[in-house]
């Protein structure tokens, strides 16, 4: 392990990461106005980013071969139904983890 | 009224707190086990901030990749970051002191927990929107520290915790479909996510697939304009 290395390294990945966060807000961000199409994607794209960000975690699940993704498709209809019956955000996302992790670890082995 | 606002980001915070001191807990682990003490799990957490990112960090750090390696690995798998900021560009201008530490820790699960709060009348949304952020970056480093320190001798088995994360998403989604009476715009994320998924395999999709449904609600934007303003805030 060297030191150096490693540090440069880590400040590479640190400052990369940085510049993607900061980027939009170093291009639209010291306007005086956002542009339209700006402030319309504001609107508009989060819910099609987290509909992404769901496919992203599910993206290892095959349907073809071992468990067919069975526990994750159980554990998602949990969350979400337990969410739609009882709004409790904390609720939702015990249950269904506890629900995954055991379909995980016994039933689905 | 200070304390109200900390309480009130405390608890929108906590979803992100298992999920995060879990997930740090296994970075911690996976680098202490690559040679390197509690102190680089530390480091790494506080500079970087990036969960996904950090566990290519450990295989980078050992596989020894050139410093140019590096810098194009993390643009391809944090270039989704540049789509969060996109649609927080206004609602951040307006931060404050906050405002460079806000973009600095907009994760995926930061970025979530915001998406779906709504703070209270009463209460200071700038100071909301900062500890929410601290405190999930708190719960990030706490794990990662642990996870480096104790991890080894910790035998429990957490196969699946991951998948809070998941119904992290799950609800949000879910909050969001229930809140707005246009839903084009999430049945368009998740076409675009597994259609660009079954083309391009796991590794690579979500940029594509990210770029894509930009481009999708772009080209929809005449109609729906008229619905954005349902779309809310």
């Amino acid at each position: 392990m060297e030191v150096c290395y490693s540090l440069a390294i880590i400040g590479v990945v640190a400052v990369c990461t940085i510049l993607t966060r900061a980027l939009p807000f170093l291009i639209f961000g010291g306007k005086k106005e956002v542009p339209q199409l700006v402030q319309y994607l504001g609107k508009v794209l989060p819910p099609a980013i987290m509909t992404i960000l769901v496919v992203y975690c599910l993206r290892g699940v095959s349907l073809l071969g071992g468990s067919h993704g069975l526990p994750e498709l159980i554990s998602v209809v949990v969350v979400a139904g337990l969410h739609i019956w009882k709004k409790n955000i904390l609720l939702s996302i015990g249950i269904g983890t506890i629900c995954y992790m055991m379909l995980v670890q016994m039933v689905f082995v | 009224m200070k304390s109200k606002n900390w309480l009130f980001a405390f608890r929108q915070s906590i979803p992100v707190m298992l999920g995060y001191i879990f997930l740090g807990f296994a970075f911690g682990l996976l680098i202490q086990n690559a040679g390197y003490s509690f102190v680089w799990a530390f480091l790494a957490s506080v500079v970087i901030y990036a969960g996904s990112m950090q566990f290519v960090l450990v295989t980078m750090l050992t596989g020894g990749v050139s410093l140019l390696h590096a810098a194009i690995m993390t643009f391809f798998i944090n270039g989704r970051h540049i789509f969060y900021g996109l649609s927080f560009v206004e609602k951040y201008k307006k931060m404050g002191k906050a405002y460079p530490y806000l973009v600095f820790s907009l994760t995926d699960e930061t970025y979530s927990v915001l998406c779906g709060t709504k703070v209270p009348e009463g209460l200071d949304e700038k100071k909301v929107y900062f500890w929410i952020s601290f405190l999930d970056q708190c719960y990030w480093v706490t794990g990662s520290v642990l996870g480096a320190l104790i991890g080894q001798y910790i035998t429990f088995d957490s196969t699946g915790i991951d998948f809070s994360m998941t119904a992290l998403f799950v609800v949000i989604v879910v909050e969001q479909w229930q809140e707005k009476k246009a839903h084009s715009s999430a049945i368009i994320g998740a076409a675009c996510g597994i259609l660009f998924l079954l083309l391009l395999g796991p590794d690579r999709f979500i940029l594509p697939a990210l770029i894509c449904a930009v481009g999708v609600l772009v080209i929809m934007r005449k109609r729906l304009n008229e619905t954005v303003e349902e779309i809310g805030k």
